[in-house]
């Protein structure tokens, strides 16, 4: 199949270094839309700030590329205002756990029918090498000199307690799953989390390509409307599962709620103002 | 400047006007007493301000409204009180500095261990007689309307279409408490001092039944819709609920999108995502919020997107006086946000302001993308009064998009700064908008000489801005020795005292835009040999604003900053000593 995102400006000068993950995540990403005959012109990508954010840089897309930690609601918001368009919210753990955490919790609560995709490399690259909210424990750093002894978050855990409307984890070492769950979350109707683990060739030489690949494995048998079951998945250290944990259909969206769409389904922007009901509200001041 | 001699009077003659003062602890209906009576008195006829003070809490404390009824229009508060109506022991010490030798007091003596005379209406008991002591309020407000001479059908029929979801039981028991309050007052009348009190009911030609009345909150919100606002995101914040409030309750009618946000954060970037949709969104908090909202202003700034911000000022630092009112954000707003970016700063004087200022902070927003904040307090959110009908003939929605072509650019180096803007999904085009320095796609660049043409072009839009500049109003003589400067809120407070000055070489500047300054700023203040700031703060923020942009130095303050707006009768006393 045609990519259809790929840039035409020839020799971009990519700001990552050479190995990272995210050179297959924006790979999986342009996959993933073509596959789902996705059009540029319609999807939206916003995201926040660090290497992960860069993402849409890269490809053809609208881009928002806003503040650090605020991709969400501003995601939230573009998706609201006009429901056609496709919504990404993209950014790295530190982006969204860590300064945007707050706004994490309350999209999971909102449930905007948007994909919400977080590299994670349990390490912050952009600012070289500190902490992420993600690190493992004891994990080393020229801030963290002893070694992180604060509990990692657990975006899964958090998500799924949450009763978030899909939750799911891929690892950019394997291409091709990474794609189809891209792809089940993109078609999920409602807020949907993808975190991806991915290696940060620079700054984490603890949760390396072969780190990951070896404490990783597929959830098989496992049945995604299980909300126990997900979060016991959720909570696993030895190992880490992959694959999709949680997943919620029917919850009403956040533009399913809105009131301005119950009946009319036109996006907001396209509608005029009533100057008639403007003009009774006012007399109705006398 | 020879001074009368004659001790000027506030108000004057032809100005007759009595100040009403309702003061009780929160929770026990000061609010409903309030909105019944200037909505009876208006409907009478007469011109009403209303103005309340009040603690952060939800029950107990003093809270107090003033009621200022008049024949010719007063649309500022005063520091005396004609007649006070204390609902509890707390309201005379609360209110003690205000309290003169012609302050009447009616209220119940046993509730309110007076150290002063009052004249004893026994409120609760009649309303325990109609059948419940929570009818006390309404017997007040019957009787207060019937003192000033207002026919009893309009309070009768006004107080049935208030409670009429209540129940047929609740508005049959209001009927009975006007009633009582007619009659009472009947009775007080032959009191001399009672008797004396009426205000002459206006020429018909001011045509009060027509016009609306409202509060700030309002105005702003009705604005804002007239402004065509699609979206608000807020965290709720004294003063500013009002107007997340008032759109929420409107938002089906009207298209409106309005989302209570997890924080302020979250609420400004959610309406820079909206206009970036092509809605038009808008937040409204007060300084702690808009504290946090700083790098979202700065966000709009770099990405050139248009968004509107009500701010509604209250007093400082960190959560002050939450419910009380002062002009000391003025800088925070002029400050807001780091890097070098154009904005525009409007400081409405009064309803009429708010509203046409609101709906046109929308349509510039969207011509010049660039933040428009609407600096507002909660003096003016809070107080109400009669006013004309908004005139919707007169306003207009502005839109500034483009469709987009295949090779749409969102930040082509345009000659006046301003590019096209389109949104997504609207023509072939892609649109990128980036936080980081970006070229004329979209794309971050560390290209340094096109850094200095994007901060070129984005600064370019002030001269732009300039060409729809709202130039100061000047009131009083055009040939002036002293000039009174104001801006914002204080705007009929100084034109009242003015008004009563009586000074034929004075004259009041207000400002209702304060940045960009006006251009023609320098030539008022250079022609007066006097000026005075009048400013709710306590280092004049605007005096030191002209200075930067003006290098005129302002020589005369009145400054106040405790929390409470300015009273005509204490600005005027001021003023004299100046002057």
């Amino acid at each position: 199949m045609e990519n259809l995102f790929d840039l035409e400006e020839k020799n971009i000068d990519l700001a990552w270094c050479p190995g990272c993950g995210n050179f297959g995540i924006l790979q999986a990403l342009k996959r993933a839309f073509t596959e789902l005959e996705i059009k540029s012109e319609s999807l939206v990508v916003v995201s926040g700030i660090g290497q992960a954010a860069k993402t849409p840089q890269y490809f053809k897309t609208n881009m928002f590329n806003g503040l650090h930690g605020r991709a969400l609601p501003v995601a939230t918001a573009i998706k609201a205002c006009n429901p056609e368009l496709t919504v990404i919210a993209e950014g790295g753990d530190g982006d969204m756990y860590g300064e945007g955490g707050n706004h994490f919790l309350h999209a999971i609560r909102r449930n905007p029918n948007l994909t919400n995709i977080v590299h994670n490399n349990m390490v912050y690259g952009l600012t070289k090498g500190q902490a992420s909210p993600t690190s493992q424990l004891g994990f080393k750093t020229p801030v963290q000199v002893n070694g992180v002894f604060l509990e990692p978050f657990n975006p899964l855990a958090v998500a799924i307690a949450l009763n978030a409307s899909f939750v799911a984890r891929a690892f950019i070492g394997d291409l091709e799953q990474t794609i189809e769950i891209f792809k089940e979350a993109i078609k999920h109707k409602g807020y949907a989390l993808v975190d991806i683990f991915q290696p940060c060739v620079s700054f984490n030489k603890l949760n390396t390509h072969s780190w990951f690949k070896e404490k990783t494995f597929y959830l098989k048998g496992h049945d995604p409307s299980d909300r126990l079951a997900a979060f016991e998945q959720s909570i696993q250290t030895e190992k880490l599962p992959l694959g999709i944990f949680y997943k919620h259909p029917g919850k009403k969206t956040f533009e399913e709620g809105i009131k301005a769409y119950e009946v009319d389904k036109t996006p907001i922007i396209n509608r005029m103002l009533d100057r008639e009901k403007l003009r009774k509200l006012i007399k109705a001041k006398r | 400047m020879v001074k009368s001699d004659n001790k000027k009077i506030y108000p004057d003659k032809g100005k007759q006007m009595i100040s009403l003062v309702i003061c009780g602890e929160a929770g026990r209906g000061i609010q409903t007493v309030e909105m019944l009576l200037t909505r009876i008195f208006k409907l009478g006829g007469l011109n009403v301000f209303a103005t309340k003070e009040y603690m952060s809490r939800v029950r107990g404390g003093s809270n107090s409204t003033q009621i200022i009824i008049s024949s010719k229009k007063v649309l500022a508060p005063l520091s005396r009180i004609d007649i006070l109506v204390p609902l509890d022991k707390l309201a005379l010490p609360h209110l003690k500095k205000r309290i003169g030798k012609n302050t009447i007091i009616l209220g119940e003596k046993e509730k309110i261990l007076p150290e002063g005379e009052i004249l004893d209406v026994p409120f609760t008991k009649i309303a325990e007689e109609i059948g419940n002591p929570i009818f006390a309020n309404i017997v007040a407000v019957g009787l207060i309307a019937a003192i000033f001479r207002i026919n009893q059908q309009i309070p009768l029929e006004y107080t049935r279409k208030h409670f009429l979801a209540k129940g047929e039981k609740i508005v049959q028991g209001n009927m009975i408490a006007i009633k009582k309050g007619y009659e009472l007052a009947s009775d007080l009348r032959k009191i001399e001092s009672i008797a004396q009190l009426s205000i002459p009911i206006p020429d018909p030609q001011q045509h009060i039944k027509e016009e609306i009345i409202l509060n700030g909150a309002e105005a702003v919100s009705l604005g804002a819709i007239s402004g065509g606002c699609h979206f608000i995101s807020a965290y709720p914040m004294s003063p500013s609920t009002g107007v997340l409030t008032f759109l929420s309750q409107h938002a089906e009618e009207f298209n409106i999108i309005a989302e209570q946000a997890e924080d302020e954060i979250s609420a400004i970037n959610m309406a820079l995502g909206a206009w970036y949709t092509g809605a038009r969104g808008m937040v409204t908090t007060s300084g702690g919020g808009f504290a946090l909202m700083q790098e979202g202003v700065s966000l709009a700034g770099m990405l050139e997107m248009p968004v509107v911000i009500h701010l509604a000022q209250r007093p400082g630092p960190a959560t002050g006086l939450p419910t009380r009112t002062e002009q000391g954000d003025l800088e925070l707003a002029l400050y807001s946000g780091h890097g070098e970016f154009p904005r525009i700063i409007y400081t409405p004087g009064g309803i009429q302001d708010l509203f046409y200022l609101t709906q046109r902070a929308f349509n510039l927003a969207d011509e010049y993308q660039i933040p428009v904040i609407i600096l507002t307090d909660e003096y003016l959110m809070d107080s109400y009064y009669n006013t004309a009908e908004f005139n919707l003939s007169k306003i207009k929605i502005e839109k500034y998009i483009s469709k987009t072509k295949k090779d749409y650019r969102r930040y082509q180096l345009a000659k006046n700064g301003i590019s096209e803007r389109g949104i997504p999904g609207w023509g072939e085009g892609l649109v990128l908008v980036d936080s980081d320095e970006h070229d004329e796609q979209g794309r971050i660049t560390e290209d340094l000489e096109l850094r200095t043409k994007m901060v070129d072009k984005r600064l370019k839009k002030f001269k732009e801005i300039k060409k729809g500049e709202i130039s100061p109003e000047l009131i009083g003589n055009q040939e002036y020795d002293t000039l009174i400067v104001g801006w914002g809120s204080t705007y009929h407070i100084i034109k009242e005292a003015l008004e009563s000055l009586k000074e034929d070489k004075v004259s009041f500047l207000h400002f209702k835009q304060v940045y960009p300054l006006p251009s023609k700023t320098e030539d008022y203040l250079k022609k007066a040999k006097k000026v005075i700031m009048v400013e709710n703060n306590a280092t004049s923020q605007f005096s030191k604003l002209l200075k930067l942009y003006t290098g005129i130095e302002v020589a005369h303050e009145v400054l106040k900053y405790n929390g409470l707006p300015f009273f005509v009768d204490e600005l005027i006393a001021q003023l004299e000593k100046i002057i």
